[in-house]
């Protein structure tokens, strides 16, 4: 097998492994309503919405670093 | 130390504003004089033979396209990262003196590399790669300023109070790494300064000029990888991005289906990357990648009328809105564009259909209705709808406003109908032959044929043009004579003066 030939495969295999990557997370993604951390998915459309310096984060960064 | 409550910062905001403006009324002036160059040729030396060097159509063209995209669009997509990047992430740039810095050195190492740009390409210096004319030291001030970019869209994000990123922010992130990735390839180059010949000659031409590393048919593949992409990730993405914020805070609606936004990001990141081959059908490429060009030129409307739908969408229940807010309609209008340019690209993809397509006017009228009707609708509305927040004042004139938007809305219409009348016009022509298979035109009656619609697509070009005089119009006076107005007003719909 050349070099070309191995490219090729290659490319097939790594073009098979991304189809299976974005169904797998198609299916993640319809088949539940929340995300790791638990939040709505529908909520993150809230951060465009109340988006002033002042208003309260949808999923806060922990406050220990702003000390 | 002083206890002011924080606020956003739009400093470099407003400089970018300031860029997108000018950049456009120069970009679309240019072309808008290319225009009528082919409809009358005599424009090509409108201020004598003398200075005919600099007002010929092949010298101005690639002004028009790199003032257009890496002037106007480019500035445009600066102008809101700076904006909504904040917003979205919930941390001002106030807060972090490095950003800032970075932020404004990103700015003025821009406009050094516009100078240079603008001058070399009327000079005539050019490596001749469409949409990558610039020579090799261009090439590196533009990747530090795109560095630059990186730099505070990360930085940004590091000192975010959002954990979560919003979906506008992974369409500027892909905006930043597709276009580093594409321009860094396609841009591989050799000064010729550096070659020999097989002659023994060395230092070879002037010390700016440079030749591909690429050659041939690999030179046209990565060429449309290169042209195909940046249309992907300069005139889709990072439009989409200024979508999925402005459309939902002007309306004071929520995203229709977030969940759908993020499978469109994630197709459109999939599909758009192979469909570039479909500039080289019926060319010396490989077939299969023709085809491949083909079909996944065709997929690809389905992650862009994800977006498309999903923005309409948003406004369910809320038409009334359309029909009140000229800002919206901008937005819903470009929107629209949208879908009907993705589905008229991948009609063109379409082998049998581009036998006819290939190299006529439809091609450019396409890529028309994309960019005013899209991409040039979307960041007037995202600059619109900053101009109150930024200057804390109402916008200056509804009226102007809903002026513009038929102007340029009867401009686009009139530029992509003239366009497909005439490339499918030209098209047929080119094909048509006698029983013996004699071409029964030749060049110059196609060109006798397409005069009326040339003419046409200047006037349309023009019209679009007046309008975005209007709109800097408006925007300068929004600046400097709107009605002051409180925070409090600039929750969703923007005020407007009559």
């Amino acid at each position: 097998m050349n070099i070309a030939e191995l490219q090729a495969y290659g490319y097939f295999a790594l073009t098979v492994f991304m189809v299976l990557v974005l169904y797998g997370y198609i299916y993640h993604l319809y088949s539940k309503k929340e995300d790791a951390d638990g939040h709505d998915y529908e909520e993150y459309s809230n951060i465009a919405l109340r988006d002033d310096v002042t208003d309260t984060p949808v999923s806060a960064i922990s406050d220990d670093k702003e000390k | 130390m002083e206890n002011r409550p924080l606020e956003y910062d739009y400093t470099v905001a407003k400089m970018f504003m300031f860029t997108t403006i000018v950049l456009g009324i120069v970009g679309m002036l240019i072309g808008v004089i290319l225009a009528f160059q082919l409809a009358f040729p005599e424009v090509n030396t409108i201020l004598g033979q003398g200075l005919a060097e600099y007002t010929n159509f092949s010298r101005l063209r690639p002004l028009h396209t790199d003032a257009v995209i890496f002037g106007f669009t480019l500035s445009g997509i600066f102008a809101t990262w700076y904006y909504v990047g904040q917003r979205v992430l919930k941390v001002s740039m106030a807060e972090s003196g490095f950003l800032m810095f970075i932020g404004k050195l990103h700015f003025w190492l821009y406009l050094v590399g516009v100078a240079a740009v603008v001058v070399t390409l009327f000079m005539g210096i050019t490596t001749s790669k469409e949409y990558a004319e610039f020579e090799w030291p261009i090439d590196i001030a533009i990747v530090v300023v795109w560095v630059l970019f990186g730099i505070s869209i990360f930085g940004l994000i590091g000192i975010r109070r959002e954990k979560s990123l919003y979906i506008s922010i992974w369409y500027y992130i892909a905006t930043f790494l597709g276009i580093a990735m594409l321009y860094l390839f396609n841009n591989m180059e050799i000064p010729t300064m550096l070659a020999a010949s097989p002659a023994g000659e060395s230092g070879i031409g002037a010390w700016y000029h440079s030749v591909s590393m690429y050659a041939g048919t690999n030179d046209a593949l990565v060429q449309w990888w290169y042209g195909h992409n940046a249309v992907a990730f300069g005139f889709t993405v990072p439009i989409v991005a200024m979508i999925y914020y402005f459309l939902p805070k002007e309306s004071g609606q929520a995203i229709y289906s977030y969940k759908l936004s993020l499978l469109s990001f994630w197709g459109l990141m999939f599909v758009y990357l192979w469909a570039g081959g479909h500039h080289l059908i019926y060319s010396t490429v490989p077939d299969w990648m023709q085809t491949m060009g083909s079909i996944f030129s065709v997929i690809l409307i389905l992650p862009s009328w994800g977006s498309a739908i999903n923005m309409l969408l948003t406004m369910k229940g809320e038409w009334q809105q359309v029909a009140a807010s000229p800002l919206i309609k901008f937005m819903v209008l470009g929107s629209t564009f949208y879908m009907f340019s993705t589905l008229e690209g991948p009609i063109q993809a379409i082998k049998s259909v581009n036998a006819i397509a290939h190299f006529t006017d439809w091609i450019v009228g396409h890529v028309h209705d994309g960019v005013l009707g899209w991409v040039g609708f979307m960041i007037m509305a995202a600059l619109y709808h900053m101009a109150p927040r930024v200057f804390k004042r109402e916008i200056y004139s509804k009226s102007l406003m809903a002026t513009q938007f038929w102007i340029q809305t009867l401009g686009v219409v009139l530029y992509f109908t003239s366009m497909w009348i005439a490339g499918i016009t030209q098209g047929m022509m080119w094909r048509a032959h006698d029983e013996f298979g004699n071409l029964a035109y030749s060049f110059i009656d196609t060109v006798t044929v397409l005069h009326p619609y040339y003419t046409i697509r200047g006037v349309g070009g023009l019209l679009y043009l007046v309008g975005f005089l209007m709109f800097a119009y408006n925007i300068y006076k929004t600046m400097t004579v709107g009605r002051k107005v409180e925070e409090s007003e600039l929750q969703n719909a923007s005020p407007m003066g009559a």
